[in-house]
């Protein structure tokens, strides 16, 4: 809960082998808009990525803590909520909250790593700070190892519905069934009504200015390059924001085009790891899942080389084919599922945003 | 799926046209005004000069494109023009618009 953050931050600089974001929300919420950020927050728990939880809440938010445990216990994972008000302050409750984290990380220091089937995996895909490299080269890379993880029976999701827009019938007519088919429609259409009730043109917001400069002029421009990242195989799935997965293979999520809200959505879905492809380069990455950069644009790799786990620009100096990138990312995503470090997780990037549907109150 | 034609260098100039069906090419480096290009098409080459500074990853067109016709990357409709659009011209905000992310009218 937003009054908590302060409070988390200090507990997790103190514990090593913790980890801890901060949001805006839990409190002054109602409807649909506070169960989402109940929603996220328990399924953020609910990770597989995630062996204990440790809630600081202030104690007379709107998110029902009751609840919200109950709901994280039926993974059968340690979780404890702490109250800033019960505990009688700031300090009793970094305190306290330090040695119950200690604990946690002793018992989970203990737990034994497993051999995991690919099938279990579920990848995120991103996009974001994009330019025409990343249309070219990096997201039909990455479609490339979406469609290696999708044929080994794992799972890909196809994120950002503001990018599909302009490219929804292409994806569409890869639907499993004719209910995908109707659910792409329908959630490319709700967020184009969504877009159109502020009464100006997408552009600025859709594309960015960063996108424009990046030589990706219109809407439709930059969805045809961002579906690239699915590869070629069938949607079995739509899903709300956050929602879990029930079917394995290309699954696609409505999020919006905003990157760390999307990764959010993705993550609390379930994602173990995050694959995502830049153009002009960005450092965004998650307290939960590791986030995997890779750039079409093969001066970003020079200029933000600390921050990018893979060169797809080769594809465009001629020196790779773009099979060859998509397996060079399907190694890595191995590799960093089985817990090598990316760039963003060494630079200690923590970003999080729940996607909002109402206002604060 | 998108087809790789392949780059063909003409002094300073690189570019990609990804699907046959394009009026447009993508630059792969900075392309100097007045650049000299050679675009292989199926059965025969066009001679295209650049008539503006096109940055890495911009667009120029391939083909005269009319005020309001379609303009096509990826083999898809990205917008339409906005003015008449000569063989080599730089596209970008001052003459391609979205059709689909419009303000309502």
């Amino acid at each position: 809960m937003i009054c908590a953050s302060e409070i988390a931050l200090k507990i997790a600089s103190r514990v090593k082998g913790t980890v801890t974001f901060t949001h805006q929300h839990g409190c002054t919420q109602i409807g649909q808009d506070l169960e989402r950020t109940f929603d996220t927050l328990v399924r953020i728990a609910c990770n597989p990525n995630v062996a204990a939880t440790l809630a600081i809440s202030l104690g007379c938010e709107s998110v029902d803590t009751e609840r919200f445990i109950k709901q994280i216990e039926r993974t059968r994972k340690p979780v404890v909520m702490l109250g800033i008000q019960e505990e009688h302050g700031s300090r009793r409750t970094v305190e306290k909250g330090i040695a119950i984290a200690r604990k946690m990380v002793e018992n989970t220091a203990r737990m034994k790593r497993k051999q995991c089937d690919l099938s279990e995996l579920v990848v995120g895909l991103e996009c974001g700070a994009s330019d025409a490299a990343s249309g070219i080269a990096a997201n039909p890379a990455l479609g490339v190892a979406s469609e290696m993880i999708i044929r080994e029976g794992g799972t890909a999701i196809l994120s950002e519905t503001t990018e599909l827009i302009g490219a929804e019938h292409l994806v569409a007519k890869r639907s499993a069934t004719p209910h995908v088919k109707k659910r792409i429609y329908e959630i490319v259409g709700r967020m184009q009504k969504k877009i159109e009730t502020m009464g100006v043109d997408f552009i600025g917001g859709q594309p960015t200015p960063g996108n424009l400069r990046g030589g990706i002029t219109t809407i439709e421009e930059k969805s045809l390059g961002c579906i690239h990242k699915a590869g070629n195989a069938q949607i079995q799935e739509v899903l709300e924001y956050g929602e879990k997965p029930r079917k394995k293979g290309l699954i696609i999520m409505d999020t919006p085009g905003h990157d760390v809200e999307s990764i959010t959505g993705m993550i609390a879905g379930g994602a173990q790891l995050i694959a995502f492809t830049t153009g002009l380069g960005t450092p965004v990455g998650s307290a939960i899942a590791p986030v995997l950069k890779i750039t079409g644009n093969p001066r970003t790799y020079r200029t933000m080389k600390e921050d990018m786990d893979i060169n797809a620009g080769t594809i465009i100096e001629g020196k790779e084919t773009i099979e060859c990138v998509g397996t060079k990312i399907y190694d890595e995503i191995i590799r960093v599922a089985s817990g090598k470090r990316t760039k963003a997780e060494k630079h200690g990037h923590h970003e999080f945003a729940i996607n909002r549907i109402g206002p604060s109150l | 799926m998108q087809k790789r034609a392949k780059p063909r260098e003409r002094s300073q100039g690189t570019f990609i046209v990804i699907n046959a069906k394009d009026n447009v090419a993508i630059a792969l480096n900075d392309i100097e005004r007045g650049t000299p290009l050679r675009l292989q098409r199926s059965c025969h080459a066009v001679n295209i000069v650049v008539k503006q500074r096109v940055p890495f990853g911009h667009k120029f067109a391939t083909e005269r494109i009319g005020k309001g016709q379609v303009i096509r990357k990826y083999g898809e409709t990205i917008g339409k023009a906005t003015k008449p659009i000569r063989i080599g011209d730089w596209i970008h905000t001052h003459n391609l618009k979205s059709i689909r992310g419009r303000a309502p009218h």
